[in-house]
């Protein structure tokens, strides 16, 4: 027995003597580059080597006969061959090919800013809306610290490249919301109705975008709401102009969630303590109600559904600009219900649906009066037009219904090819009463809204991306129809930069305010050249954009009389400049900062611009710089918000014989303003508190810079009134208060 | 005939257990390269022959947890640039290991893994594989209550988050001083992970 297992030893050690085999070689990739860390392995054995940060590998094998070489390395497509060990070394040159990887490809940057928590692009998140100081938490405000937005006080919305505010539209979950603002009050601006946290991601982009997103001429804001929330909490919030309470509920089997919440804003007490410019008959108030329900399909799709119900009143007094004993009287109201329902699901073979359905409708009543100093009514003769036609009430409403779906296909790879369909039923009426003349009109149109689109994302390599879309679309009020092409083309110049391309043409309907008198329009155009270079590391980015942006078929007013115009497509305009954007979070600790500076000169003959004209919403300089840090130690932190832009210019254009005339023109002085804000969270780091809450202060304009946005102008021309803020300076206090989940976790996150 | 039959026995045990000392030689060998491997090429050559092992045996987890165990060392080196594709091949190992056992140790370095990813970019990052990486830790505790890594793990966990939220030295050292005692009272089977307690000896001299 021992004899027979000592020759099999021997025959073993034998074989193991005269059976090696030497194996080496290389691993290179399709353009000679070495591998390294790929595995070489003869299959069904331990025989096998990894390569070195050359791409060269030799190992020895026991091994005899024919067997399979297999060789893998993750990011590139195996490879497997044949292989006959007989104890001759054997030398291999091997090539393995890239996968196409959507975390290494390029992505397509030029024109947009990618905000949000969960993709790594992030730029702004929703606590950094929040921690942005002079933001007070609205997201266009923050929005403004960005390249390319304009930094207008008196009016709401994103002035985009040489863009009005209108020619920027928001979207949330893909479809239109038609009033994100507060309705507008003359010379001050509104907030947005939306808060930062409903949000989990906001792409703030800037031109040169998708073909899935038409009638809007300068900038789309796309809000993506959060699924499902990470735990059940109830929230609220206290400060002197501002209380709220609400909830979010999650199911034990974290299928669905629901949520409700209610907060009214009252700025009555702060405006006696802090004097306004104008004088409030009826303080401003809101009240503001959703609910949200939201749940997983069985496929892990998403259904969403998302309301809100606010109301609003207010009524102010402000010196009449033609007459330096009467006031003007503006008073509001408002009524908004805004429906969101949103379905994404995953099919079979690579399909993905987004669904998205949306009602709303809005609500104003609104007037305004010319009151002695008396604060009672005047009245003037039938020849002082100019005075009479301060006197008036506008009831108006705007409807709107809408269906989106699109559908997504992967193709090999991660190229895709998406295409759907967008219809939007709009009603819109208003109703304009003037006492003076004792005029009741009634104002309406319906307008039903088509489009459909196709859009490709195609990835030749991982270093080279193209997106072709297209997109149709026909508005039935002014009966036109309209084909936009867009292209992008994005290529990886090194690890973390790139090189974007952007070309896109860009339509939009006539204004409301314009359709109300004419129909016999078409649509207004704008044609986008971007080129882009951005290198992004997780903690600092650096990006530089230049553009030219053409526009044709501007709506131009042809007036009838000092009230009455028509309007036409002859206007047309240009826009071009170039912007810089960097933001670092590495090189000092806890310290987050970031500037930007945009370019832009543009001219534009549209409305009644008696030529090709600056817009008075456009400056050529306008920088920021925004800085944050949180002390740790202290549970605090502070956030610093500088913005500057040079003047802007104003005019001062006029009705003579049947032609607009400018009888004036000027530039404002530059716009400085410095912000600050504090947040003190106590419980951060006690896993115990079962009470989390946030302390939160606020100063805008520290320095009290006296900010004028432009001039209001006297019939006469003779006299102008500066358009400035209600008041120097703005301050918040307010205490947020969170049960069930850390809130206050999001703050060290942050900081981390 | 008996006596044949006895032989042939004796024999097919003898070739067995030949069987099974190569793949225990094997094991422990390369073991105890990788306890002393520094360089990532080093480490990166020992996960693809313990992946090798692996699909040679295809019915033992060990080679898979040691690759994986390999890839985990590559990915704390700083000289690692890409942690994302890193973590992919740590996860790629664990995935094979788990198809055949799940385990605490699996646990302990699916911990890891995680949290190599998160410390990519810990703000945006927390959410998700903070989670994941907090999550493992706690099935692993549940799997095995009295594993020494896993307290090793969640003390590095404590080390490092700043005592403001909740975390550094005072709340770390009875975790490292818990992990040390279960480290001492362990008895592991054959080619079983014995790594962490000299580690867990030094931190605890930090916390001192």
């Amino acid at each position: 027995m021992k004899r027979t297992a000592l020759i099999l030893a021997l025959i073993l050690f034998a074989g193991w003597l005269t059976a090696q085999t030497r194996v080496s070689g290389t691993v290179k990739d399709t353009k000679g580059h070495p591998i390294r860390g790929a595995s070489i392995t003869i299959k069904d054995s331990y025989d096998g080597a990894t390569s070195d940060s050359l791409g060269n590998f030799h190992f020895q094998t026991n091994e005899k006969g024919n067997f399979t070489l297999a060789i893998t390395n993750i990011g590139y497509n195996p490879v497997e061959q044949p292989i006959t060990l007989a104890g001759s070394p054997i030398e291999l040159r091997i090539a393995l090919k890239e996968q196409l990887s959507e975390l290494k490809a390029v992505t397509i940057t030029a024109g947009s800013f990618t905000a949000g928590d969960a993709k790594r692009g992030a730029v702004l998140s929703s606590l950094d809306v929040a921690t942005t100081a002079g933001s007070n938490a609205d997201i266009t405000a923050a929005l403004k610290t960005l390249p390319g937005a304009q930094q207008v006080g008196e009016q709401e919305g994103l002035f985009v490249r040489g863009g009005a505010g209108y020619e920027a539209k928001q979207y949330i979950d893909g479809t239109l919301v038609n009033n994100p603002y507060y309705t507008s009050v003359p010379d001050i601006a509104q907030r947005g109705r939306f808060s930062p946290f409903l949000f989990k991601g906001t792409v703030f982009s800037t031109g040169g975008y998708s073909a899935l997103y038409g009638q809007a001429l300068s900038s789309v804001v796309l809000l993506e709401s959060i699924d499902l929330p990470e735990k059940s909490e109830i929230d609220a919030t206290i400060s002197p102009i501002i209380v709220g309470l609400g909830t979010q509920q999650l199911a034990k089997n974290k299928k669905y969630s629901y949520g409700f919440s209610y907060n009214y804003v009252n700025v009555g007490l702060y405006f006696k303590a802090i004097k306004q410019v104008p004088d409030y008959f009826t303080m401003p108030q809101f009240h503001n109600g959703d609910f949200n329900f939201r749940f997983k399909t069985k496929n892990g799709g998403m259904v969403k559904y998302y309301t809100t119900f606010a109301y609003n009143d207010l009524g102010l007094r402000r010196q009449d600009w033609d007459s330096l004993n009467m006031k003007d009287a503006f008073s509001l109201t408002n009524h908004n219900w805004y429906n969101n329902l949103s379905w994404r699901e995953y099919l079979n073979n690579g399909w993905k649906m987004d669904l998205g359905a949306g009602y709303s409708t809005n609500l104003d009543n609104l007037g305004q009066q010319v009151q002695n100093a008396m604060n009672m009514p005047k009245s003037f003769a039938d020849t002082a037009f100019w005075m009479n036609f301060k006197n008036f009430q506008v009831d108006q409403r705007q409807d709107l219904s809408q269906i989106k779906a699109v559908f997504d296909k992967k193709l090999g790879g991660i190229s895709s090819i998406r295409f759907g369909s967008e219809y939007m039923y709009a009603y819109n009426n208003q109703r304009y009463r003037n006492p003076s003349y004792h005029t009741d009109s009634l104002y309406r149109f319906h307008d039903h809204y088509n489009a459909v689109f196709v859009e490709s994302d195609i990835f030749l390599t991982n270093e080279l991306a193209a997106k072709l879309g297209l997109r149709y679309e026909h508005s039935t009020i002014i009966n036109k129809s309209d084909l936009a092409p867009r292209v992008s083309l994005a290529y990886k110049t090194g690890p973390f930069a790139q090189v974007s391309l952007a070309y896109g043409i860009f339509y939009q309907k006539p204004e409301n305010s314009q359709l109300f008198y004419t129909t016999n329009v078409g649509f207004t155009r704008a044609t986008h050249y971007i080129l882009n270079y951005q290198r992004m590391t997780k903690d600092q980015i650096f990006r530089v954009e230049a553009y030219y942006k053409k526009y044709d078929d501007l709506i131009k007013t042809v007036p009838l009389s000092y009230f009455y115009n028509r309007y036409n497509n002859t206007g047309n305009g240009y826009a071009k400049g170039f912007e810089l954007f960097w933001r670092d979070k590495k090189s000092i600790k806890d310290f987050d900062y970031w500037i930007s500076y945009s370019y832009l000169d543009t001219k534009r003959d549209y409305l009644n611009f008696t030529e090709r004209m600056t817009p008075n919403f456009a400056a050529t300089h306008t920088a920021s710089i925004v800085m944050k840090r949180f002390f740790t130690r202290i549970k605090s932190g502070f956030n610093v918000t500088y913005s500057y832009a040079t003047g802007r210019p104003y005019y001062n254009i006029v009705l003579n014989n049947a032609k607009f005339d400018m009888t004036d023109q000027g530039k404002t002085k530059d716009y400085h303003s410095l912000n600050f804000s504090a947040e003190w969270v106590p419980s951060v780091g006690n896993t115990k508190a079962r009470t989390f809450w946030v302390l939160f202060a606020s100063v805008s304009n520290v320095l009290g810079y006296n900010a004028v946005y432009g001039y209001n102008y006297s019939y006469s021309g003779l006299y102008k009134q500066p358009v400035t803020p209600p008041a120097n300076r703005f301050y918040f206090i307010g205490c947020f208060l969170s049960w069930g989940v850390d809130r206050s976790q999001d703050a060290i996150n942050n900081n981390l | 005939m008996q006596k044949t039959l006895f032989a042939l026995a004796l024999l097919f045990t003898l070739t067995a257990s030949a069987q099974t000392d190569k793949y225990a030689q094997v094991m422990q060998k390369n073991i105890a390269l990788l306890d002393s491997a520094k360089s990532i090429d080093e480490l990166q050559s020992l996960a693809g022959t313990f992946e090798r092992i692996g699909d040679a045996e295809k019915t033992k987890w060990l080679p898979y947890y040691y690759a994986a165990l390999a890839q985990t060392w590559i990915g704390w080196n700083p000289a690692t640039k890409d942690k994302d594709a890193n973590s992919q091949k740590i996860n790629a190992y664990l995935a094979k290991a788990e198809a055949l056992e799940k385990n605490a140790e699996l646990y302990a370095v699916e911990n890891m893994s995680a949290t190599q990813q998160m410390l990519v970019d810990p703000q945006s990052r927390f959410m998700t594989y903070g989670k994941t990486a907090a999550d493992a830790l706690q099935k692993g505790m549940q799997t095995d209550p009295n594993n020494p890594r896993l307290y090793y793990l969640q003390a590095m966990s404590v080390f490092g988050t700043p005592p403001q939220f909740g975390g550094g030295k005072d709340k770390a050292k009875p975790l490292f001083e818990k992990s040390i005692a279960l480290f001492k009272s362990a008895q592991p089977k054959p080619l079983y992970p014995t790594w962490g307690q000299k580690q867990a000896e030094d931190m605890l001299a930090q916390c001192q």
